[in-house]
């Protein structure tokens, strides 16, 4: 017998990494707003600690997926839809690595270090170099905004699905869902 | 043969050590620091300043040493840093445009090691500091490294909010290199 729902390790880390991605994302996005004070220098150490939290994580996710198969989609979906499904999971996962890489190389181009939970100093890959940092930068950015742009297909075929096919696709990941 | 250079080049290496350094080559030192932000040590450095310096290998208690620091010429690693540290919080280099180091005693610590203590300087306030530092002497020319550890609040750099020191650690590391030749020609043993 097939399974219906993602394992429970396989659901806790997929809220878990949403939840920080939540924080960081428009914690990264105010970062760039604001004026230099003590409070902008704290927000982004928790803004590189997520980065490094969810990469972490989502390296565990990936193992963890390559172990533990996915529960089969619904069979009402048509094949495209399966496919796109795969192919947008595929390109999340690929974001949620390269972001936090590009954020952790962008800032050893600036000159800072990453010191995790200001205990754990990652090493720098890059020396400092300021028009590379322009371009991770450039790119770190617009990293964010696919991801922002996948996170609302994502999510709104999650909503279509629950709502509007009324399927068991949701249910998968919130197994509070699923009709017993 | 050999015996005669030898002797012939004895005075010599004498009068070469006896030199006093006082030819200050800036474009050779270097005054760096490194502050820790959130436990990240970042790297910073003073372009312009000015040494005046008269250290003699063979009588180094009787070394003098001044410092004047532009302080706007600060590179505190970034730029925003750099417009945020001349304000009034941090340097406030409008009021207080040099920092200023004056040795007041020098003593050896055996070896190449010497300490230097001085009057340090900053915005308005002077703290007596120790730093050791090494000597050596490099193709003709001084080079003395050193570095000792600066309290920033002692001197008021970083006040008002920036005074919490779990963001901008108190403590400071300086980092100097000095590059000195000498001008005089030697002088007999």
């Amino acid at each position: 017998m097939k399974p219906v729902a993602y394992t429970r390790t396989a659901i806790a880390l997929h809220w878990l990494t949403a939840a920080l991605i939540l924080a960081a994302l428009p914690l990264g996005l105010t970062l760039t707003e604001l004026a230099l004070s003590p409070t902008k220098l704290k927000l982004y150490a928790w803004h590189k600690w997520l980065g490094v939290t969810v990469f972490a994580l989502v390296v565990l996710r990936v193992v963890w997926r390559l172990t533990h198969p996915a529960p089969p989609l619904p069979a009402s979906i048509p094949a495209w839809q399966q496919r796109a499904a795969h192919v947008l999971h595929g390109l999340l996962y690929l974001l949620m690595l390269a972001i936090p890489l590009s954020g952790w190389l962008m800032s050893s181009a600036k000159g800072f270090q990453t010191v995790y939970l200001g205990v754990l100093p990652i090493p720098d890959l890059l020396a400092k170099d300021a028009a590379l940092a322009e371009t991770l930068a450039a790119l770190h950015t617009w990293l964010n905004y696919s991801l922002i742009a996948l996170l609302l297909a994502h999510v709104g075929a999650a909503l279509k699905h629950q709502l509007i096919d009324r399927d068991a696709v949701l249910g998968r990941m919130l197994p509070g869902l699923r009709k017993h | 043969m050999k015996r005669f250079v030898l002797i012939l080049l004895l005075p010599l290496s004498l009068a070469v050590q006896a030199a006093p350094f006082d030819q200050v080559r800036l474009d050779q030192s270097r005054l760096g620091f490194v502050s820790k932000q959130m436990a990240v040590p970042v790297e910073g450095q003073f372009r312009r300043f000015d040494v005046r310096l008269h250290f003699d290998p063979a009588r180094p208690q009787a070394a003098q040493a001044r410092i004047d620091i532009d302080l706007a010429s600060i590179d505190a690693g970034s730029k925003e840093a750099n417009e945020e540290v001349v304000g009034k919080n941090w340097f406030n280099v409008r009021e207080f445009p040099t920092a200023r180091f004056v040795a007041t005693g020098l003593k050896p610590l055996g070896g190449e090691r010497y300490e230097v203590r001085g009057t340090l300087s900053i915005k308005g306030k002077s703290r007596e500091v120790a730093a050791p530092f090494s000597f050596r002497p490099v193709g003709g020319q001084g080079v003395f490294e050193g570095g000792f550890t600066l309290k920033r609040l002692d001197f008021g750099i970083g006040e008002g909010p920036w005074g919490d020191t779990g963001i901008v650690a108190d403590d400071v590391q300086i980092k100097f290199r000095i590059v000195a030749g000498s001008a005089k020609p030697a002088r007999k043993p």
